[in-house]
């Protein structure tokens, strides 16, 4: 895959794409560093800038010039998703894979934006129909329009709001947490406790939210009709552009020191503590970034698929997007965004064939990838490439013995790699909640 | 007080495996649900022995059935799958969350996906008549009953048994009990196993009051991790003041306002109670 990578890269920089080399100084290197660290005898075409930028321009001309042209509109569509889901894999990457802080409650900031833009678009399905309510209002006996929703007639208020809102829900709440020093799985069972709160509460709501049938029934967006091919082709143009712009800057923050404010947090929170820096203010704004993303993506998908539900926000979607990025390889931003596009691909095939199956294969992806490769595929491959090579080349072997590729001990040291990130300084596994110790 | 009873029971378990051990194990919820299939399984067996109606003894051997059971996954769960993780808790979690995501396609795949359900035994229906106006059921007695049983029996063993000893020495110092001469790996399987056979008899407890199906256990797993959350660590009365605050809380509200409403509430006040005290009810101290 590697060597195939490196052709396309001799190509698409032929073409003349601009490449800004300088723009990304140590980033990438020490985004791959683990790896490379890892490997002494490391592949020495990782380094030079070609091939760093060679799976970016490879998968940009992949994702705007080929799949468009190649793709049916039904596959075109689901693409659309799953690069919808891309960019919740990033953010939710930069909260777990840099910083350490597993949110089980990714759902939640995706269903806020998702249902900030559902309700712009029923109010303009419902004003194109003649319409003085949407029809899960009048079914619920409402007179009038509630209070909250008469902005979101406007889509450019709409489309602030399925950003601002999950990055304010976050903000508040990752304050309150960070600032109490609940870390690791306290913080994840937090945020998972805030994806059922939500679910029930829109179900509950039902006069206001729709329910457990959710915002559905919608006709244009911004005049555009949704069920017209050529919206769906324009949305997902806008997607994989949004994505594109997402991943670039999320690889210029986590190049900035900014980014290295993260892993230092991740690796050892009461050492960046001591070093003076504010833990929590670093927290809250990723948290507060990554649900914004979230949110971000949650409106893209609106309009893709026609409907937005509780179901789809909920305490299983929400873990469903972390193993996303697990298999893909947390750490790495291109891994969230493999893995997402990976699980969804194998989600929709699997579950077009077998439904049954889709579960058990979930369930063992689950077990999978955190016993036996917990780099992801990103993380691990180029590890099993290299030592390959290596094998090949006959060198250096015995001077690592006992080491098969299986063996999980073997693999990088994962960035993010869970309980490092959670435990505080304390006795045993008893860690993570440095306010115990304090 | 009976929502608070139950929430206890489901989370007694957890106390074990979270509390004690420091596993984070999101595949209690399906051993709730296997104690609730054992429930299930017994009545139908004996009612197809005894020819009609299952008997009322269907019950304690279903308790009997569902500790046993849930405790041997459990155990299976501890020695296949967690003794690889320790030290990683956010992998523990997700791992376990795979498991469960099997084990309920498993019993959709074994029971079908509608629920079934478990007729109470003839001891247990009817209710305590307390005024005209209020009567307690039987069933909702009973399981109060069985919460404070298997709090007395986890009493007994943590701080009356030779085990328990070794259990406690284990979580509080395990190189010294290791040195010692505790087998602190089989202390970890057998804790993890008690723990898992709780699980299954809140389950079997949880099928009198309803319907039995393959996602009963997700149900009740966020509130039950809420306890332990408030309750703090490694104790057992921080375990049971949060779960009758929690169940308490939950049914006053659903009372003042809406079910929905309740739920919002309870969680914002957790959250808040955490601002004062982060470490839960009950610390856990360490030097």
């Amino acid at each position: 895959m590697a060597a195939g990578r490196n052709r396309g890269l001799a190509l698409t920089l032929k073409d003349g794409r601009p490449v800004a080399n300088n723009q990304l100084p140590v980033s990438t290197d020490r985004m791959n560093g683990v790896a490379v660290s890892a490997l002494p005898s490391a592949t020495p075409w990782r380094r030079t800038a070609l091939a760093r930028w060679a799976p970016l321009v490879g998968g940009g001309a992949l994702l705007f010039l080929i799949a468009p042209n190649v793709l049916d509109d039904f596959r075109l569509g689901l693409l659309a998703k799953f690069l919808a889901f891309a960019i919740v894999a990033i953010g939710l990457d930069l909260l777990w894979g840099y910083t350490g802080m597993l949110s089980l409650g990714h759902g939640v900031f995706f269903g806020i934006g998702a249902y900030c833009w559902a309700m712009y678009l029923k109010l303009e399905a419902v004003r194109g129909a003649g319409e003085a309510l949407p029809d899960f209002m009048i079914w619920s006996g409402l007179k009038d329009l509630p209070l909250f929703w008469r902005p979101f007639a406007s889509p450019l208020f709409a489309a602030g709001a399925a950003v601002v809102a999950p990055m304010a829900v976050a903000a508040v709440l990752g304050y309150l947490v960070c600032r109490s020093r609940i870390t690791g799985v306290y913080f994840s069972l937090i945020t998972q406790a805030l994806a059922m709160i939500l679910t029930i509460l829109i179900v509950g709501q039902q006069p206001y939210t729709g329910g457990t049938n959710g915002i559905t029934n919608f006709s244009t967006m911004l005049g555009l009709p949704l069920q017209d091919v050529r919206t769906q082709w324009f949305l997902y143009l806008i997607t994989a552009a949004v994505l594109a712009g997402v991943y670039l800057s999320s690889r210029l923050l986590v190049g900035s020191r900014f980014g290295q404010l993260l892993l230092a947090v991740r690796d050892d929170e009461n050492r960046v503590r001591f070093c003076g820096y504010n833990v929590t203010t670093v927290k809250v704004l990723v948290f507060a970034l990554s649900a914004g993303l979230a949110g971000l993506a949650g409106a893209l998908f609106v309009p893709q698929v026609g409907i937005i539900s509780p179901a789809m926000l909920g305490i299983v979607p929400s873990i469903e997007m972390v193993i996303w990025v697990a298999v893909g390889g947390r750490g790495t931003l291109a891994g969230a965004v493999v893995g997402a596009l990976l699980v969804n691909a194998a989600k929709s095939g699997l579950s077009e064939s077998f439904p049954d199956t889709w579960q058990y294969v979930l369930g063992a992806l689950f077990v999978g990838v955190v016993v036996l490769f917990p780099a992801g595929v990103v993380g691990t491959l180029p590890t099993l490439l290299a030592r390959r090579r290596e094998a090949a080349a006959g060198q250096e072997m015995a001077a690592r013995p006992g080491r098969g590729p299986a063996d999980p001990g073997d693999l990088p040291p994962v960035p993010g790699h869970s309980g490092v990130a959670g435990v505080a300084p304390g006795p045993g596994t008893r860690g993570g909640r440095a306010g115990a110790e304090a | 007080m009976s929502v608070g009873s139950i929430l206890l029971l489901v989370s007694l378990g957890l106390a074990f495996s979270f509390g004690l051990m420091g596993v984070i194990n999101m595949a209690h919820g399906e051993l709730i649900m296997v104690g609730a299939y054992c429930a299930y399984v017994s009545q139908v067996t004996l009612a197809h022995l005894w020819g009609g109606v299952a008997p009322g003894i269907y019950f304690p051997v279903a308790l009997v059935l569902a500790f046993v059971s849930a405790g041997a996954v459990g155990l299976l769960l501890e020695v296949l799958l967690i003794r690889r993780l320790y030290g990683r808790p956010l992998d523990t979690l997700l791992a376990t969350w795979g498991v469960a995501l099997m084990l309920q396609q498993l019993a959709r795949s074994l029971f079908g996906a509608p629920n079934v359900q478990v007729i109470s035994p003839a001891w247990l229906t009817g209710g305590l008549r307390l005024t005209p106006a209020l009567s307690l059921p039987y069933s909702r007695l009973f399981i109060l009953g069985l919460a404070v049983a298997c709090l007395g029996a986890i009493y007994v063993y943590l701080y009356r048994s030779v085990a328990g000893r070794r259990l406690r020495a284990a979580m509080q110092n395990r190189d010294m009990a290791a040195c010692l001469g505790v087998a602190t790996r089989r202390v970890d399987a057998t804790t993890f196993a008690l723990g898992s056979g709780l699980a299954g008899i809140a389950g079997c407890a949880l099928a009198l009051l309803g319907p039995v199906g393959p996602s009963l256990g997700t149900y009740y797993i966020v509130d039950a991790f809420m306890v332990v959350v408030l309750g703090g660590v490694g104790q057992l009365p921080g375990t049971i003041l949060a779960a009758l605050a929690i169940g308490g809380f939950n049914t006053a509200f659903e009372f003042g306002s809406t079910a929905s409403l309740g739920k919002v509430i309870v969680f914002a006040l957790v959250i808040a109670f955490l601002q004062w005290r982060p470490a839960g009810i009950v610390a856990w101290r360490s030097r």
